[in-house]
């Protein structure tokens, strides 16, 4: 709460205020309805989405761009891609980080364990997607495998496998890349989590006969559960807008098309598509961003 | 702690310490691979794995020969016989060809024939030179004198730095004046900053990183000033709306934003691309920021007051320098984000290409260039690293004061 003592100007704060409101009303408030307005809007954003539909074909009129995102085969692949994503990646770089903070908080080279398992957050996603192509590579043509994993299988006396054209198993592989790039970021926020809940009460519980399992479970988990719901929507937000891991692995090619990819490969050739793409972006995430001021709502009430 | 107990507890905590370092090498290892890749030649990159470089022997031709005829007596490093040491460069040298083997091997040795009691050499010399001549190749490759796959070179750096797209390196290129690359390139140091290598590409990131990082840090620290410390209507209203943009993903801007852009003419401008990312830096980065400066005492600012201080004094002889932490975190996490982002980059100042993008434009479609992408990754990475390893406390920092403490 501000001092009642500290007396100002009615206009003084709006000072403080005005360059960071332009900014964010320019490039996040304005573009937002703007891209409502552009996803009404053909092709080249100069007539109504309506005039797009062509005879004999179903139409929905000026939300036309809308029936090309919830219906076309190639967007109901990135739906349910990002669906998979999400179902599959914010479990499994929190479980991940989870589990690395929770073995790493016992060990005393802590430190160095977590920096490397942290490393990837500074690594760029083309970065990372030039680094896993050495690890997914596949040598089609008999010679020896250069990829890591094939090179292993092989080795082994299996057949080479193709990690990123196979549309069985190719969305799996890039989000082992994912987990690998994000799951260091979940383990750091946990990590500071779990350092905070009091160990006088973890050491009560363990003399009085608790195996870690259930001191994990009944005692460490919910205390750090508001931290991982903050983590999951952090991650959530993250996943829905996944894009450069896909870009520079696969460009969505071979059944690994998401959201964010189709949006970008439409935005020369068809703005009311794109932006259409990204409206129904921002609608997923309204939930998330709801929740969220939900929270600081009660937080602020507390202090 | 007595030995045997230290021997005790370190065995029960054996598993753990397995699975933690388990997990480092996994981690790790697709790093290093790329790491490595980067130091190696092109035709090593795409025939071999990256791991071949750490193995003592390579699969070298004249294997198959030598195992047949030598390893019984000399063994398979060619050790086995002290006064004939074939992995010695001094001994093989001693025959350079197979011709010059071949009379060597008709001398007797201690009396008695060569290879009287492994497999003969075939009898007809054209037979005999044709298994001898593989053979010393191999003797060489033991030797450690022979073709090295494996050598290390900086070329990739090189090429990646210039931007060569050529089938040999920039640096023999030159040497040897080829015509395409001398049409291309000035081959001397003016070449770094050509407008397709990474050179360049990293000029132009600094030019996008900087002044929006510190674009960002000032425009937030004021704005946080101002919803720590001062009264306005809609204040609580204006900060849960900020939350709110947070979260707006940046995809929703890239199409009006890249309309108004040409019509103002600021497509692919430094201008441009500073006030997107500043634009969109800001939501957090004031978050942050007015969670660090609401904390400080209130009793510090009041004396302040007391003491005849306005709020731009107290702004920048108070919250500012103790909110220093806060700021670094900022600073860093910022930087890293806009070093690292390539969707901005692409759609805002393609004539510039930062170097995400250079990167990505380096990539040959039909995959014959590998071996450069290696060293422009790295190259990319270098900046980031430093600064990750250099400010990791205040980079955690940052990330935490966003997350765990509303």
């Amino acid at each position: 709460m501000v001092p009642r003592i500290m007396k100002q100007g009615r206009l003084a704060p709006w000072f403080y205020l005005l360059p960071a409101l332009v900014l964010m009303t320019i490039f996040i408030v304005y573009p937002t309805i703007g891209t409502f307005r552009l996803s009404l809007l053909g092709a080249t954003s100069t007539q109504s989405a309506a005039t797009t539909c062509t005879a004999g074909q179903p139409c929905w009129g000026i939300l036309e761009n809308y029936r090309y995102a919830l219906t076309n085969p190639d967007m109901l692949l990135a739906l349910r891609n990002n669906a998979l994503w999400l179902l599959l990646m914010v479990p499994g770089t929190i479980a991940g980080g989870l589990f690395f903070a929770l073995l790493a908080d016992r060990v005393r080279y802590e430190n160095v364990a977590k920096a490397i398992i942290f490393m990837p957050t500074a690594i760029s996603f083309i970065g990372a997607g030039i680094i896993w192509r050495f690890v997914y590579d596949v040598e089609s043509g008999g010679g020896p495998q250069i990829g890591l994993l094939n090179a292993i299988i092989v080795g082994l006396g299996g057949k080479a496998v193709t990690w990123l054209s196979d549309p069985a198993i190719n969305n799996f592989s890039l989000m082992v890349v994912g987990v690998w790039l994000w799951a260091g970021f979940c383990m750091t926020i946990l990590s500071a989590a779990i350092k905070g809940v009091n160990t006088e009460i973890l050491e009560a519980s363990r003399v009085d006969g608790a195996n870690e399992w259930q001191v994990f479970w009944e005692i460490l988990f919910p205390s750090i559960q508001t931290t991982i719901v903050v983590v999951t929507t952090t991650m959530a937000i993250i996943i829905l807008k996944i894009f450069d891991v896909v870009f520079v692995m696969t460009d969505g090619n071979f059944g690994t098309e998401v959201i964010a990819n189709r949006m970008f490969t439409l935005i020369v050739t068809n703005a009311g598509q794109s932006t259409a793409i990204a409206v129904i972006l921002i609608i997923l995430t309204i939930p998330i961003m709801i929740f969220n001021i939900q929270r600081f709502r009660k937080e602020e009430a507390a202090r | 702690m007595k030995p045997l107990a230290r021997f005790n507890r370190f065995f029960s905590r054996l598993p753990l310490h397995m699975a933690v370092i388990l997990m480092c090498v996994l981690w790790i290892i697709p790093t290093l691979g790329l790491f490595v890749t980067s130091f190696r030649s092109r035709q090593a990159v795409s025939t071999t794995g990256w791991w071949e470089t750490f193995l003592p022997q390579p699969q070298a031709v004249g294997k198959p020969e030598y195992t047949q005829y030598c390893t019984a007596c000399h063994g398979a490093t060619g050790k086995a016989l002290p006064a004939a040491d074939l992995s010695s460069p001094v001994k093989v040298n001693q025959f350079p060809s197979a011709a010059s083997l071949l009379v060597m091997l008709r001398n007797p040795v201690n009396g008695a024939p060569h290879l009287l009691n492994t497999t003969p050499l075939p009898s007809a010399p054209k037979d005999s030179l044709a298994s001898l001549t593989p053979i010393v190749t191999y003797l060489q490759t033991l030797s450690g004198q022979g073709q090295n796959t494996t050598r290390l070179t900086l070329s990739n750096y090189v090429d990646a730095i210039v931007g060569y797209k050529g089938i040999q390196d920039y640096l023999s290129d030159c040497k040897n004046n080829v015509a395409s690359t001398k049409a291309v390139f000035n081959c001397n140091i003016s070449d770094v900053t050509n407008p397709a290598g990474m050179g360049d590409a990293l000029i132009n990131t600094l030019i996008v990183t900087i002044p929006t990082t510190l674009l960002v840090i000032v425009i937030a620290a004021l704005a946080a000033y101002a919803f720590a410390w001062l009264d306005f209507k809609g204040r609580q209203w204006l900060f849960a709306l900020l939350i709110g943009l947070q979260i707006v993903p940046l995809q929703m801007s890239l199409v009006p934003i890249a309309q108004m852009y040409v019509k103002l003419h600021m497509q692919s401008t430094f201008l441009g691309i500073w006030l997107f990312h500043t634009g969109f830096g800001l939501p957090y980065a004031i978050y942050l920021i007015r969670n660090f400066i609401g904390s400080l005492p209130r009793e510090m600012f009041e004396s302040a007051y007391l003491d005849g201080a306005n709020h731009w004094a107290a702004f920048r002889r108070l919250a500012l320098p103790l909110s220093m932490p806060a700021i670094a975190s900022l600073g860093i996490f910022q930087f890293i984000w806009v070093w690292n982002d390539f969707l901005v980059a692409k759609i805002f100042l393609s004539s510039h290409p930062v170097l995400t993008v250079q990167i990505t434009n380096l990539i040959d479609p039909r995959g014959q260039n590998w071996h450069i992408l290696t060293g422009a990754a790295f190259l990319s990475f270098l900046v980031p690293m430093i600064v990750f390893f250099a400010f990791q406390r205040s980079f955690v920092h940052g990330l935490l004061a966003g997350s765990v403490k509303g």
